[in-house]
């Protein structure tokens, strides 16, 4: 195969990734926790035009990716509040969540559409970036790409080597044992569904920050969503999250080279590719899993602490 | 978890409050007068009979598309797919419309009604099948169904359906009058407002009346118990699953047929996701998910008064949608637990 040809579409593959991969991971943390949130796409927008806002406003695009951290947190925090102190049901709050996220983002996007803001820009990594091939695929990106490379094994060795890492996993298991171990596991849901939240609003700042730099209604295109069905075909583990993530930017990324190549194929069947390979990457990982996706789940996810009385 | 009794009727007057509340907060934020901003939201969807026959007409859908969604809830099957459903059924419905043209519309309407409800069916009962044979979380292939009916009903009417007339916009050519549903002699209600009543009379038919009814309530209530009464679970899901295709589906058929008159990619405001809000307030009574329909199509007729009027942005209404829902959530808290001063809980 041609190097010329293959290279920087890798190269983008793993730039369309990095949202996702950002969502990924935080879908995963708040669910490890026990929590189901399926308010991703709506956290993912607000997230993103938080940081576009931001950045806009204050010229500094770090303090727009805090800003839509804390933003997307923020949003999760009503899930938070309806699941874990109401005992509402997780389902149906999550897709409340996005409903009430999308509008709030295209209400409050709206003046801003088209609009530029000052964004991350890409560098090379001295050394790395002299790596041949390599080097040009993972090492001439920007500096949220770096950031999340260093999030799965960070979050591999959270989860197994560390004590706070354990407590979330129990209270994602079985809460009544965490409870009982003395741990307080609403308390621990509520960092799992805060810190997932920081993360999914980071994969929206990258959107508006760093996969352009200007501000349009509807960024996020079901992100959101495909990230949630990532956290199933990765079987709830940070590693497989990078592989599918990559995966799906290089689908996204092949998509628009193709469009941008003048081909015959219509424009909405290229587009429905993401869609489409979401479906079928449940299928296969059902196929290959039997049951084994039902087991990787933390035990007692979506089941909310009823009070003992 | 179960969904709200008729508490959800005392639960919902708070819950409208709190997202006004909110609401107004948002567009004092934009600078904009929030008792004007209430007045004109009011206005545009109960000022005058002609704002009120289009609270009606957008009743429609939302209420077709959620008896189905309803049923499917009440099986614990999360299906969000009604938009995608409500796609297909268009084109379905489309596809019968362009292809026999030349029948009389004694044929072609019921031909319409059978193709929207074959292709919305089929669309729903694809995941459906996906749940029960592979496990695959129908949340998610549901939407993503959504997303590629959307883009379906895109590539025809940009592609091979595209009227040769129409001047690059997308969309196919007036259907011909004997595929239009018809009008109430003097208004602009369409006859699928009657539609709704003998679907809404045959849904209460099937729940209450017959075996299979009987059986879809008991799986909802404990699907251990069901199964071991030797209820024939997977039919059911796959049953209901096709009803809301096809009822959705049908929503969609009017749409085109009797409101636009042709297929464009604009039919495609969000009603399926409004359903999910309705079908979870209402929970299973067909009167319930009527009344809920029309409040949430007024707040969506209002909001477009909203943007009309004071250039509001349209998804005022989705941050409205929202709101109510995660509020009626929390509140349901109040039907299963009751708060005691210093007492145990229950």
């Amino acid at each position: 195969m041609e190097a010329a040809l293959i290279v920087p579409l890798l190269a983008a593959a793993v730039q369309s990734g990095t949202p996702i991969l950002f969502a990924t991971l935080g879908e995963m943390f708040t669910e490890r926790a026990g929590v189901l949130n399926l308010g991703v796409e709506g956290m993912m927008v607000v997230g993103a035009l938080a940081a576009f806002l931001t950045a806009q406003a204050t010229g500094s695009p770090w303090l727009g990716l805090l800003a839509a951290g804390c933003a997307a947190a923020l949003v999760g925090g009503l899930h938070g509040v309806v699941c874990l102190h109401f005992l509402g049901n997780q389902t149906v709050s999550g897709l409340a969540l996005t409903i009430f996220g999308v509008g709030l983002a295209n209400y409050l996007g709206t003046p801003f559409i088209g609009q530029r803001a000052p964004g991350f820009e890409p560098f090379d990594v001295p050394v790395l970036s002299a790596i041949p091939l390599l080097g040009d695929i993972l090492f001439r990106h920007d500096a949220l790409v770096y950031l999340s490379f260093l999030l799965p094994p960070l979050f591999w060795l959270f989860w197994h080597r560390t004590r706070p890492g354990l407590a979330l996993t129990a209270a994602g298991e079985y809460p009544r044992a965490a409870s009982a171990a003395g741990l307080n596991p609403v308390a621990l849901r509520w960092a799992g569904i805060l810190a997932g939240g920081f993360l999914v609003g980071l994969g929206g700042a990258y959107l508006s920050l760093a996969y352009t730099h200007l501000w349009t209604n509807g960024m996020t295109a079901g992100r959101g969503w495909i990230a949630v069905a990532l956290v199933i075909f990765a079987f709830w583990r940070p590693g497989r999250a990078m592989f599918g993530a990559y995966l799906f930017g290089g689908v996204m990324a092949f998509q628009l080279r193709l469009q941008a190549s003048g081909t015959d194929v219509p424009s909405s069947f290229l587009l429905m590719l993401p869609y489409a390979l979401t479906v079928l990457a449940l299928v296969l990982s059902a196929l290959r899993g039997r049951g084994a996706s039902s087991s990787a789940a933390p035990a007692a996810l979506g089941v909310n602490i009823e009070p003992e009385g | 978890m179960e969904p709200p009794r008729w508490g959800s009727i005392f639960i919902f007057p708070v819950a409208l409050g709190v997202s006004l509340g909110v609401s107004c907060l948002l567009l004092a934020a934009q600078g904009k007068s929030p008792a004007l901003g209430l007045e004109v939201l009011w206005s545009g969807a109960f000022g005058a009979w002609y704002t009120v026959e289009d609270t009606l007409l957008k009743t429609v859908p939302i209420f077709l598309c959620s008896l189905g969604v309803a049923v499917t809830f009440r099986m614990q099957v999360w299906n969000i797919g009604a938009e995608g459903q409500f796609a297909l059924g268009a084109v379905g419905a489309t596809w019968a419309a362009l292809t026999f043209a030349n029948l009389p519309g004694a044929l072609l309407l019921p031909l319409m009604f059978a193709c929207a409800a074959a292709a919305g069916g089929a669309w729903a009962a694809v995941p459906a099948w996906l749940k029960l044979r592979l496990g695959i979380n129908e949340i998610i292939s549901t939407l993503m169904f959504n997303y590629i009916g959307i883009l379906i009903l895109e590539y025809l009417v940009y592609g091979p359906w595209k009227d040769a007339g129409s001047h690059g916009f997308p969309m196919t050519s007036q259907f011909v009058p004997a595929a239009v549903v018809g009008h109430f002699p003097g208004t602009r209600l369409h006859w699928g407002v009657a539609l709704c009543v003998v679907c809404a009379v045959g849904l209460w038919v099937l729940l209450t009346r017959t075996r299979p009814g009987f059986e879809l309530k008991a799986s909802g209530e404990s699907l251990r118990a069901a199964r071991y009464a030797r209820m024939p679970y997977n039919t059911l899901v796959l049953l209901v699953m096709a009803l809301c295709g096809a009822l959705a589906g049908w929503a969609g058929l009017l749409e085109a047929s009797a409101v636009t008159g042709r297929l464009q990619p604009s039919l495609m405001v969000g009603y399926g996701f409004t359903a999910i809000v309705v079908a979870w307030l209402a929970r299973l009574s067909p009167a319930r998910i009527a009344l809920f329909s029309f409040f949430l199509a007024a707040l969506r007729v209002g909001a477009e008064n909203l943007q009309l009027e004071l250039g509001v942005p349209a998804a005022f209404g989705g941050i409205m949608e929202g709101l109510i829902l995660l509020t009626v959530l929390a509140g349901q808290f109040f039907n299963g637990y009751r708060i005691r001063p210093g007492g145990a809980h229950r």
